[in-house]
Parts: C-alpha cells; sequence; structure tokens
C-alpha cells in the first residue's frame, strides 16, 4: 500500500506533526500507534503543568494530548491503533504488524516519532538480590495512574528525573511514605519547579550524590543500603546506611527509542541517542525526519510539539516540493555544553538552536560564535534538566563555517 | 488428585524434567515435585548455557563420561523439544607462555574423553575467527563441538514434554518428610500433602544433601559455589561469535564470553565459595568480570549491560556427579554442578534405565517425543506469520516491545505444559520482559493477563511465587 507520509508514533509528537503536514498541505498519511490509544505517555501524567509554555496555562498530560487529538480528528486524519512497526527501510518502507496481519506501507515520507524509554535498573549493576518490588519510576506510574495500583507502601527512590519527582509526590499523595531520593550527581537532573512542588512540600529528602549501593529481600524489596559517593561516583566506605522499604523506584534517565532507527542504518549521534538531524529534523537519509523524544529527551512536552510542527512543515514541503539543496555547517557543543541539536544548520534560514548544559551553575553566560559573530546571552541559572534555546539570524552564519555553543560563568 | 505414583522426582531442575520425560518413555507413572512455583527456579534458571565439549573433565570421571554423551544427544533433544540450540564452537585462549602450554594438555585430555575436532589455533588465524580477541593471546583450543543452548528454555519444555505426555508437576511441593511404605516411600510436602511412590529421584540441586538425608542417606555432602554474570544487550550480541574460555584452573572453568541463543552477550561466572545458599550479586563482582573478560576480549561495551544475575553451583564433596541408588528404592543424582546441562539428556536417560530396570518396567509405545513448539512468533517471515495471525489475531498483537512477543505467545505460555502462572514464568517462556527495558513497559500487561487468565486479584499475582507479590499497596 502506498502512503504519502507515515508518522510512526502517536504520542505528542507524532501528532502535532500530522497537524502540521496537514495544514501544510499533506492529505494522503497515516499515525502508527503500537498502543490501544494515541497519546503516548501522556496519557499516564495525570499531573498538570503541561502546556504552560505553550498555551500559558497548566494541563494534565491527557488534556495536552487531547488538545491535540481534537485537532488531528478535525482533520480526519487517520491514526491505526494497535498497530506495530518492525522495520523501515532507507526506501522508507515501512513494515506493520496488527491484529490483520503484518503488511507493508510504501511511503513518501516518514517522520519518526516512537519517543523514549527509561534506562532500567539492571544497566545500574546495583549488587544485591532480585526480588519484586523494583520498578523504574514509569512502570510506577502507570500502576498507580492507569491501572489504580499502589505497588508498594514505603519507597526509595533513586534518581531524580522527573518522573521519580512525580512519583515521590503521587505515591505519597496515595498513602506511601517516600522515604528518601537519591541522585548520584552534585545537582538533579529534574526540573527545579518540580523538585519544589514534589519534594520539599512533602518534606521528602533529597540526598545528592548518594546512590543505592545494594538491594536486600529474598522475595519482596525488604531494604536498600544507600552510602554518598566520591568525585569519581565510586561510593564512600563507610557513609553507607540500611533504608527498610518494600519498593524502589528507578527514575535513573531516559533513552530514545531507537530500535528501528539502527535497523534502518539511519546515523545516530552519541550524545542525543536520536538522530542526526538538520534544522528540519530530516535525517541522513532523505524524506525521513524525526522529532520528540525519538530524537533527544525533551524536559517539556511543549517543546516537543513545536519541534513536531517543524518536522510536519518539512515532510510536506519534501512531499510536495521535492529535496531542497542545503549547504550546511555543524553546529558544535562547546564548553560545558552537552549537545546541541540540530547537529547541522542549512544556511539561508534563521535557526533556533536547541542545547543542553552539563552542569547546574547560576550567573550564566551562553556564548554561541559563528565565524566573525560572537553573541553573548545572561541566564540567572542553568541546570541539565532544563533545555535552553537560541535563535541565530540567518546572516549571522552567513559566512561561517561552524557554529559552536558554550556556556560559562559570568566573570 | 493421584496420590500413588510409579516414580516421584524430586526437583524441577533440568535433570528432574528430562528425567521425568525419559521415565514417560517407559510405562510408568511419574510425578515431579517442585518446591518452588515454577520449574527451572534453581541451578537450571542461571547458568552459562553452554553445551560443553568435554575437554575439560578429568577422564574417567562420570563428568567426563557423560559430558561427551550429553553433548553429542543436546541437538536432537533440542529439535523434538524446540529449544534454541546453537553449535557454535568454543574457543580457550591462553593469555601466557604458561598457558600456552596448557593448551595441548587440554587437547589430550579431550581426545582421551572422546571429544572430536579438537585443534590449536594460532594468532592469526585466531584474530580472523574472532575479531574482538585480545592483543595478548597467541593461541587457543578451538572445540568444534562446543555449543550454547537456552538452560530454562530446555527444561520448561522437557516438562511440558513429559506432562504432555502424562507426566503430573506439582509445584510449591517442598518435600521435608519421606517414610518407608511396603512398597516404596511416602512423601510429604512442608505444608502437610502426602503421595506415595515406589521409586524416589533425588534431583533436588543445592537441596539434594537435605533431601538425602530424609530417606537416611548421609554419604555425600553438598557445597555452594556462586557465579555471577552480566548480561549485555542485543545490539552487541555477535561481539564475540565462540564461547571464548580462559584456560581452566582449580577453581573451575573460570570467566567466559558468549553469545547466547538469544542473541544477547553473556559474561560470566566468578566464582565465590559460599556457605549458604545465595544468588545476590556482589559489588566486587562487576569489576572482576570486567577485568577478566577484558583480558580474552578487548574493548568489551560493557555500557550495554542490560542486567547482572548470579547463580548457585551445587558440587558434592566428590567433586563428581552423583549417580547412584541410596536407601531402598530411592536414586540420587545429587551434585550435579558443571557441565551438568550439557550431560543433562544423558544422565536423565541413564536414571530412566535404571528406574525402568528396578521396577521392570516397558517401554511406552505412546510417548510422543516432539513438543508442538512455541512459536518464536518473532523470527517467522512474514507469510508465516500472516497465516497465524488468520487463525489468532492475538498473534498480531505484541505485548513486549523490545523482544516483540505477542499476545498469542503470552496465551501459549499460560495455557500449555506446563502453565507459566507469574511473571518470571511468562518471561522465561516467552521472553517478555527480558529485554532492554526489563519488563518496564510490558510488566503492567503482563500483570493483567495473568489476572484475566487464573482469576486472580492484582495482589495475587507474584514475581517468583511466595511472598514476591508485585502489588503490595493495594487498590486504589
Ligand atoms: C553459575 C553456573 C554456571 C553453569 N554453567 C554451566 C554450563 O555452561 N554448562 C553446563 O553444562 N552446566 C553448567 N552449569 C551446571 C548446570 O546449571 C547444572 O548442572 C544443572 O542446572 C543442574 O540441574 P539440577 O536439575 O540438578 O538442579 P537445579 O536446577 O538446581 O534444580 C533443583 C530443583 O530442586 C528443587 N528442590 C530442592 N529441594 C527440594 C525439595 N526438598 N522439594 C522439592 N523440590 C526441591 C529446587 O527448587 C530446584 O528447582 C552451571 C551452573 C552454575 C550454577
Amino acid at each position: 500500500m502506498k502512503k504519502q507520509l507515515v508518522i510512526i508514533g502517536g504520542g505528542p509528537a507524532g501528532l502535532a506533526a500530522a497537524v502540521a503536514a496537514y495544514d501544510a498541505g499533506v492529505r494522503d498519511m497515516v499515525v502508527i500507534e503500537r498502543e490501544e490509544k494515541a497519546g503516548g505517555i501522556l496519557k499516564q501524567c495525570i499531573h498538570n503543568g503541561f502546556g504552560l509554555t505553550r498555551f500559558k496555562e497548566s494541563m494534565t498530560g491527557p488534556e495536552y494530548a487531547q488538545r491535540f487529538l481534537d485537532e488531528v480528528n478535525a482533520r480526519g486524519i487517520e491514526i491505526m491503533t494497535n498497530t506495530f512497526v518492525t522495520g523501515l527501510g532507507t526506501d522508507k518502507k515501512v513494515t506493520c504488524m496488527n491484529e490483520s496481519g503484518v503488511f507493508t506501507l510504501e511511503a513518501g515520507a516518514v517522520i519518526l516519532a516512537m519517543g523514549c524509554r527509561e534506562r532500567s535498573k539492571g544497566a545500574l549493576n546495583i549488587a544485591g538480590t532480585r526480588p519484586a518490588g523494583l520498578f523504574s519510576a514509569g512502570t510506577a506510574q502507570k500502576y498507580v495512574n492507569i491501572y489504580g495500583y499502589l505497588p508498594g507502601k514505603r519507597v526509595v527512590i533513586l534518581g531524580s528525573g522527573d518522573i521519580g519527582l512525580i512519583m515521590a509526590r503521587r505515591m505519597t499523595l496515595e498513602g506511601a511514605k517516600v522515604e528518601c531520593v537519591c541522585e548520584i550527581m552534585e545537582h538533579s537532573s529534574g526540573l527545579r519547579r518540580n523538585i519544589a512542588q514534589c519534594l520539599d512540600d512533602f518534606c521528602i529528602p533529597l540526598y545528592l550524590e548518594h546512590t543505592i549501593v545494594e538491594i536486600k529481600g529474598k522475595e519482596r524489596v525488604e531494604s536498600v543500603v544507600i552510602a554518598q559517593v566520591d568525585k569519581e561516583k565510586q561510593p564512600i566506605p563507610g557513609t553507607e546506611r540500611e533504608i527498610p522499604c518494600d519498593t524502589v523506584l528507578f527514575s535513573v534517565g531516559l533513552i530514545p527509542e531507537n530500535e528501528l532507527t539502527k535497523e534502518t542504518g539511519l546515523a545516530l549521534d552519541p550524545h542525543t541517542k536520536g538522530c542526526f538531524v538538520d534544522e528540519n529534523r530530516e535525517t541522513d537519509v532523505s524524506g525521513i525526519f524525526a522529532c520528540g523524544n525519538v530524537l533527544h529527551v525533551h524536559d517539556l512536552v511543549d517543546f516537543v510539539s513545536e519541534e513536531a510542527e517543524v518536522a510536519g512543515r518539512a515532510a510536506a514541503e519534501y512531499l510536495i516540493n521535492g529535496d531542497s539543496e542545503h549547504v550546511y555547517i555543524p553546529t558544535v557543543a562547546g564548553e560545558n555544553v552537552g549537545y546541541v541539536l540540530p547537529q547541522r544548520a542549512g544556511k539561508g534560514k534563521d535557526i533556533k538552536l536547541y542545547f543542553r548544559v552539563r552542569s547546574a551553575f547560576r550567573n550564566a553566560v551562553i556564548r554561541v560564535e559563528a565565524g566573525e559573530m560572537v553573541k553573548t546571552y545572561k541566564r540567572i541559572a542553568v541546570a541539565p534538566g532544563e533545555m535552553e534555546n537560541i535563535t541565530i539570524k540567518a546572516a549571522d552564519f552567513a559566512d561561517a563555517q561552524s557554529i559552536r555553543v558554550s556556556v560559562t560563568r559570568e566573570a | 488428585m493421584k496420590v500413588n505414583f510409579d516414580v516421584a522426582v524430586v526437583g524441577g531442575g533440568v535433570i528432574g524434567a528430562l528425567a521425568a520425560r525419559e521415565l514417560k518413555k517407559f510405562d510408568l507413572s511419574v510425578v515431579v515435585l517442585e518446591s518452588a512455583a515454577d520449574v527451572a527456579a534453581g541451578a537450571s534458571k542461571a547458568n552459562s548455557g553452554i553445551v560443553h565439549a568435554g575437554f575439560d573433565a578429568v577422564p574417567g570421571t562420570l563428568k567426563a563420561k557423560y559430558n561427551v554423551i550429553g553433548n553429542a544427544m543436546m541437538e536432537q533433544t533440542c529439535r523434538e523439544l524446540g529449544v534454541k540450540y546453537i553449535r557454535n564452537g568454543s574457543l580457550v585462549v591462553a593469555r601466557t607462555c604458561e598457558e600456552e602450554g596448557i593448551l595441548p594438555e587440554l587437547l589430550f585430555r579431550g581426545r582421551q574423553n572422546g571429544v572430536k575436532g579438537l585443534k590449536i589455533m594460532l594468532r592469526e588465524q585466531l584474530a580472523e575467527e574472532e575479531p574482538h580477541i585480545a592483543d595478548g593471546i597467541a593461541a587457543a583450543l578451538y572445540a568444534p563441538t562446543g555449543g550454547i543452548v537456552c538452560p530454562y528454555g530446555l527444561t520448561i519444555a522437557a516438562m511440558g514434554n513429559a506432562m504432555d505426555n502424562g507426566a503430573e508437576l506439582l509445584c510449591g511441593f517442598t518435600v521435608v518428610g519421606a517414610v518407608k511404605t511396603g512398597t516404596g516411600w511416602q512423601l510429604v510436602s512442608a505444608d502437610g500433602h502426602e503421595l506415595t511412590a515406589r521409586i524416589v529421584v533425588n534431583c533436588a540441586g543445592a537441596g539434594a544433601e537435605q533431601v538425602a538425608g530424609l530417606f537416611g542417606d548421609t554419604f555425600f555432602r553438598i557445597g555452594f559455589r556462586r557465579g555471577e554474570y552480566m548480561l549485555l544487550d542485543k545490539s552487541v550480541g555477535t561481539y564475540a561469535k565462540h564461547t571464548v574460555f580462559s584456560v581452566p584452573t582449580k577453581a573451575g572453568k573460570g570467566v567466559l564470553v558468549t553469545p547466547t541463543v538469544d542473541g544477547n552477550l553473556l559474561v560470566g561466572p566468578t566464582s565465590v565459595e559460599e556457605d549458604e545458599y545465595t544468588t545476590a550479586t556482589r559489588r566486587a563482582a562487576f569489576s572482576e568480570l570486567r577485568q577478566k573478560a577484558s583480558a580474552m576480549l578487548k574493548e568489551i561495551p560493557f555500557g550495554q549491560v542490560i542486567t547482572s544475575f548470579a547463580g548457585e553451583r551445587s558440587y558434592s564433596d566428590r567433586h563428581d556427579f552423583i549417580l547412584e541408588w541410596g536407601k531402598p528404592g530411592v536414586f540420587h543424582a545429587a551434585g550435579i554442578e558443571s557441565p551438568g546441562l550439557t550431560s543433562s539428556p544423558a544422565i536423565a536417560e541413564h536414571i530412566a534405565e535404571q528406574v525402568a530396570k528396578a521396577l521392570g518396567a516397558k517401554k511406552n509405545g505412546d510417548f510422543v517425543p516432539v513438543r508442538r513448539s512455541m512459536h518464536w512468533f518473532k523470527d517467522l517471515s512474514a507469510e508465516e506469520k500472516n497465516r497465524v495471525i488468520a487463525q489468532d489475531a492475538a498473534y498480531g498483537h505484541i505485548v513486549c516491545r523490545c523482544e516483540e512477543v505477542t499476545l498469542g505467545e503470552i496465551y501459549e505460555a499460560m495455557r500449555s505444559n506446563p502453565p507459566a502462572r507469574t511473571l518470571d514464568g511468562i518471561k522465561l517462556r516467552t521472553r517478555a520482559g527480558m529485554g532492554r527495558c526489563q519488563s518496564g513497559f510490558c510488566q503492567p500487561s503482563v500483570l493483567h493477563e495473568l489476572m484475566t487468565e487464573f482469576g486472580m486479584a492484582a495482589e495475587e499475582i507474584t514475581k517468583n511465587g511466595g511472598d514476591s507479590r508485585i502489588i503490595v499497596g493495594g487498590e486504589l
């Protein structure tokens, strides 16, 4: 079967991309979603705080998703749910499977919007037993918010990612006792507002530079041993402390779900763990675009939607007017910057650069260098948990060989 | 429930399960008594999964004998049972001149044991065969008959096939008492159930000494040695093509690096003497494994570790398998440490012959050796998938996205012998939850399917029986 545009993933990225592509003129398209309903991970994020940037109002996850779903439905865009994409070729053939069987869609353009998954506890090499009661924070969130089960009553959380912070509050509200949140870094990877609203407001201690060194319990978790870590992130002998608990939640990072992409053979950036893209969010294979958390992990869905619209419009442009000629220059992560996205910038258009700092500090100066041009921007505070962005005018990098972003402390 | 059997097998590990299957080749009623909630709860769940060639065991031992016979039987056994098995070949790599000197010794020992095709491979060929081989390695012993198998897959399939042929399985039956009767033995479980058997086969692994003691047999002791592992993601599953061993020492075969039949990369095991049975992992194990594995293969991508685990070796004080009669009507298969998995088809055959002879049993003409195989749906061609989905739409619905396990396979795991009733049970049969996200996405769905299938409440679903409940905070 032929389809002009196939969007893989019906989360906020896929939905926003679909609307944008439709509004830019594409009609023959489908959104493929493996779950029963579109909306992605937002379906289980029943807390509020979504949409503050984009809509200037605070919505819950399902409300935010519904806004886009309504837009999709109003345009009559097809969403194929309960359908799993098992393969994607560089020829843009998309292999799918659902209860009617295995079939292939021959797409004119593809937008990857598969989202991300949580890093599992298994990757952490924690010593001890492997009892019941160990959950990634998102799994616990699904149990509580979708199924209505409280996984446990006495909880220790490892990692201060946003889902972990949100779940600290959620489990507390449902009657569990959250003993503490341990974070191995010297700063939290979560949003500052979440630390205030989810931990501080409930007097849940956040132990920075702490980790779990051992899990105990035969059938169900009985306790964990936590310890302080040194500069090399190694536990400091003598600082161990045993905390009784029946549940451990892991909120230790999110990883773009790029298994499909890897099989396709698209180039991936080791820093973002997502595709290598240009300002249109086009990957190294023309006609294949990527957006949302599959491209790089966002902390706010508002930016996911924005990015998806870029990809949706670009895919429409590609389908309607064909591939355009580009002159690219690389973007470079300089001092104290983890990554810059997009990884390459096409000349002749203004570009909005998204980037993350490596460590948290106050009175920061962002410095953007492109050939002769040097611009600086002040920030009261920066943190790795909060993505920054800066827009550069086309004229400012017209003659440059690269665009470098660095962040330093104000002198 | 039937309470009088010809044969009771104590222990549902690979030895007990395959023994039950072999016993069903005779006209005998057979029950397997397993204390855990599922079969493959002990050593047969967590081991290296290597089908050893047989160059390592001391000539003349039972280990040497059954290793070589078992190795030769493994392929057909796995084919009949639909178990994943690959003959990928083994390499024993020498890291020092001293170790190089041991290779011919191993080769000679192997030939004495009847191992075919052994040869010494030099650096040039080695580097070609195994591209990531560490720089310092000059030679290796190559054993083409070395292979890999899924150990719990074999155990589950053997039990399933035994049950399809009429054997019974009682999980949660911990044998704690034995009383001599006129015709055999009465066995008592921890929760007070009783049954009788004319012959009891002790395949209780770590519990074999205790079980033997119940019959008054005290002629062997069981010791424990823990082995810890790291499992790496499928994306690096081909980092080693062969099973790469270091030169064995007194402490055992040492750390190895191997692909698994499911396409992961496995590094381990350590070797830690224990007073008590434990499968916890130690923190020190991770650095030890990295270091030892790195001496064999260079730049192993340890960033791709998806989980770590440990298994406990139960060895006898003879440091050989114990396969012999104790008190009348009691046969012990104890101290089955490595190469026990490899030897299991041969040991099981031996057990069944012994028992059948003692009972004067005839062959069972109705025995069907082939188990209707689980689908491994993911590996089917598109046409085959469509055929299966057309018959049952549940196969078109993926539940575990990392391993692409379908709802149809989950149903199958709960509905075919031996039925899965726990999350781990589903995982071991289907691989749902075994992938890179380690069940983060699919666990709630699998829990839900278990609840629906068995009419249980969320709080009754366990990881692996006992009090390993998943939900302990109640319903909201
Ligand atoms: C770390 C490690 C690595 C290994 N690697 C390899 C390898 O690569 N190749 C190889 O060939 N072999 C290997 N082995 C050896 C192999 O795993 C064992 O030989 C084999 O699994 C033993 O099977 P079993 O059935 O005897 O024991 P188990 O699998 O331990 O089964 C015993 C069962 O008995 C049950 N039980 C105990 N007491 C009672 C009771 N009182 N009542 C009821 N049930 C009871 C237990 O719950 C358990 O399920 C390895 C072993 C270990 C530990």
